[in-house]
């Protein structure tokens, strides 16, 4: 009697607890200043259709998000769903197993082939990740400090150096934003960002892969050019200025020009005082055709070990809706959402940005697709030369040529 | 009394021989293992003998990190050597004297910051040596070497030498402490009998207490020299994973780290990183060979 008794309280709680676990899902992300953002907005516009499901959004920091995430999967105690990387990074996670294949699923109806192909296999057969949004690279300005000394907009680079030299000659606030210290801007935001108008965009970065162009050709090199004229500009000890105080020193208004993405305007909103606008890479000659780096930055897949797939599903196929990309663009600021539903931008400043895609031709950052999947990690190899380059430490011709060699090292079709 | 085989012996050491064990030697054991073994693009791990040392060691471009690591260890060692040791050493005898006003005080001050966590330590002294708001600057004008300041953390030639010092100011209450420690060991009466005899406390020191501590100065080198070579987390606090700039405060802990966690887009490679490890693991114990060769065994005892 108290044997069979025991066993059916056994049975209950298993299954009690079993229920318990049933509707929890964890988010892996980099985005840590969201966090606010989704369990204040987001998850609770997600709980309001779906009350049974709790949703935790537990981010890791940018830097050390790959490192940690491939530790976490590996190990079996990676959350639910796994915020992507575009390209190469979650293609190397789907070959190892980690993501669930989404082949089919309805939410990726909402976005188009173009998007897709961040988060897809070589041969375009195999999904593995549901597009959320993009970032578009650009300048913020301090539009007071541009008014008090009746500067314009620069358009082309001549403009910018120009403005440049006038705000330094004022000696009231420095001219760009920018260090080198944390090093990953100088590839992420500068080389990447103004590049696009050197190498024509997709011409550059596909002639690239097809081995027809090389790193080493002049409209490469002519960016780390570019990028090593920036030096007399930016704050003395630059070298050990990293990112936050980059960040701070527009944010308290010492700085002019502050080279970023998109992904900065809600830190900006929410931190600072500073009236800014953005202004995009500045072009070589006047009536050039404008490029910009618009960024499939951001996906989300199901890990493959999760013990609550059908949840996780539910929750993608949220993503992939009209509501959450209205309040992903117009929420998390400078996130552009990649479906096809048309947004209203309110944002002024990223509605200036998202303008631009209609007045330039967008490519994505140069080295995001096959390029960094050898070694050395082109990625790393671009942190590297670059930063040395906006430290005046390497000539731009070294670069070219230190890159290029790396990636003729692995990559067949460049030798 | 025959003298059987004790088990009580076994009793008492086994508890601790079994979480020695599967805690410590172990996951030694299992990384040697795993250094003799590749991963492919799918995850798959198969052996390949000693392939990998021949990759770190053949490779230019696994050599020219490899070596630029070992270097700056040795660097970041040397370092601590100079400016740590001989700085624990002094504070050590200072403190000894007799007399000396607030002596508590200050051997508290001085071990204060080995307590702290190695990523306050990071981020504060970056934010003194900070050219946009750090007072560094302003510390150095005031006694008129404004001139000299400089990015000290951003540029090559003296990243690595500011973070060592760095980590000198973190822990050099240690030395001071073990020597210390060693130094009011030393028996008064023969201290006495060299005052009588006309000795001044400059020969005092280097002809009677430096000797008789050498079996302490022997164990803070060593142990300087293991926690020199494993360490870590203050450059990849400061500095992050890819140890810049241009890879200057690289040491073998940092390559380690990216090759066993990967960084960025670079692919984690859990045999690579075993043989990075093990690598590191075969200097250590170069080392602490040549420390038991060449000092331990010829440490005597003494009798007065």
């Amino acid at each position: 009697m108290r044997h069979s008794f025991h066993l059916a309280a056994a049975a209950i709680a298993v299954a009690g607890s079993s229920l318990a676990h049933a509707g929890n899902l964890t988010i892996e992300s980099w985005r840590v200043d969201d966090k606010a953002l989704w369990e204040e907005v987001l998850l609770p516009a997600f709980n309001k259709t779906n009350p049974g499901i709790n949703v935790k959004f537990a981010p890791t920091s940018p830097p050390e998000y790959d490192s940690a995430l491939n530790t976490r999967l590996t190990a079996g105690t990676a959350g639910d769903l796994i915020t992507c990387r575009p390209f190469d990074v979650s293609l190397d996670l789907f070959k190892k197993g980690h993501l669930e294949n989404l082949n089919g699923k309805a939410g990726l109806k909402s976005f188009p082939e173009s998007v897709q192909v961040a988060w897809q296999s070589d041969d375009g057969k195999n999904t593995y990740c549901m597009p959320m949004a993009s970032v578009i690279h650009g300048f913020f300005y301090n539009k007071k400090v541009f008014a008090d000394l009746g500067l314009a907009v620069p358009v082309t680079e001549a403009d910018f150096f120009a403005a440049l030299e006038k705000i330094k000659a004022a000696g009231k606030v420095t001219p760009l934003a920018i260090g080198t210290a944390d090093q990953w801007e100088t590839n992420q935001v500068v080389f990447t960002g103004i590049g696009p108008n050197h190498w024509k965009g997709e011409d550059g970065r596909k002639g690239l892969i097809s081995g027809k162009k090389k790193f080493t050709d002049p409209e490469f090199t002519s960016t780390w050019e570019t990028m090593a004229k920036w030096a007399p500009y930016m704050s003395k000890g630059y070298q050990a200025q990293t990112y936050a105080d980059s960040q701070n020193l527009f944010g308290s208004g010492r700085a002019a020009i502050y080279p970023t993405g998109s992904w900065d305007i809600s830190y900006f909103e929410q931190n600072s005082k500073v009236d800014f606008g953005a202004f995009r890479p500045p072009v070589q000659k006047a009536g050039d055709t404008c490029y910009i780096s618009e960024h499939t930055d951001i996906g989300m897949g199901i890990n493959s070990k999760s013990k609550n797939k059908g949840d996780a599903q539910v929750f993608l196929n949220w993503l992939a809706s009209k509501e959450f990309a209205d309040l992903y663009t117009n929420k998390a600021t400078g996130f552009f959402s990649l479906s096809s539903h048309p947004i209203e931008v309110k944002n002024p400043v990223a509605r200036e940005m998202i303008g631009w895609r209609t007045q330039c031709k967008s490519t994505i950052r140069l080295n995001a697709q096959i390029m960094n999947r050898g070694t050395p990690s082109m990625e790393n190899e671009l942190w590297n030369v670059s930063s040395q380059v906006m430290n005046l430490k390497m000539s731009p011709k070294d670069a070219a040529q230190q890159i290029q060699t790396g990636f003729a090292k692995w990559y067949a079709p460049t030798k | 009394m025959k003298q059987g085989f004790s088990w009580r012996v076994l009793v008492f050491i086994t508890p601790a021989l079994l979480i020695y064990a599967m805690f410590s030697a172990l996951p030694l054991l299992d990384t040697l293992r795993l250094g003799l073994y590749s991963t492919d693009d799918t995850g798959v791990r198969s052996f390949s003998g000693l392939a990998n040392y021949a990759t770190i060691l053949n490779d230019p471009q696994w050599s020219a990190s490899f070596w630029n690591a070992m270097l700056n260890n040795l660097k970041f060692f040397g370092i601590h050597m100079l400016a740590q040791n001989p700085m624990g050493l002094l504070l050590a005898a200072l403190l000894s004297l007799r007399n000396v006003r607030f002596a508590a005080f200050y051997r508290t001050a001085f071990f204060l910051p080995t307590l702290l966590s190695v990523v306050i330590v990071g981020f504060v002294w970056q934010l003194i040596l900070s050219p946009l708001w750090g007072v560094s600057e302003r510390l150095l004008g005031w006694i008129g070497l404004a001139d000299w300041f400089a990015p000290w953390l951003g540029l090559e030639s003296s990243a690595l030498i500011t973070l060592s010092l760095m980590s000198v100011w973190q822990y050099v209450g240690i030395p001071m402490m073990l020597i210390y420690a060693a130094m009011i060991a030393i028996p008064e009466d023969v201290i006495e009998a060299a005052v009588v005899e006309g000795a001044s406390p400059w020969r005092i020191f280097w002809q009677i207490r430096l000797p008789l501590i050498l079996p302490t100065l022997g164990l803070v080198t060593i142990l300087t020299f293991v926690a020199n070579f494993n360490a870590f987390d203050l450059i990849y606090t400061v500095k992050g994973g890819l140890a810049g700039p241009n890879y200057s405060t690289d040491i073998l802990g940092t390559l380690f780290y990216r090759t066993f966690f990967g960084y960025q887009s670079q692919v984690a490679s859990a045999t690579m990183g075993a043989a990075v490890a093990t690598l590191m693991f075969l200097v250590i114990l170069l080392g602490v060979a040549a420390y038991f060769l060449l000092v331990q065994r010829r440490l005597q005892r003494f009798a007065l």
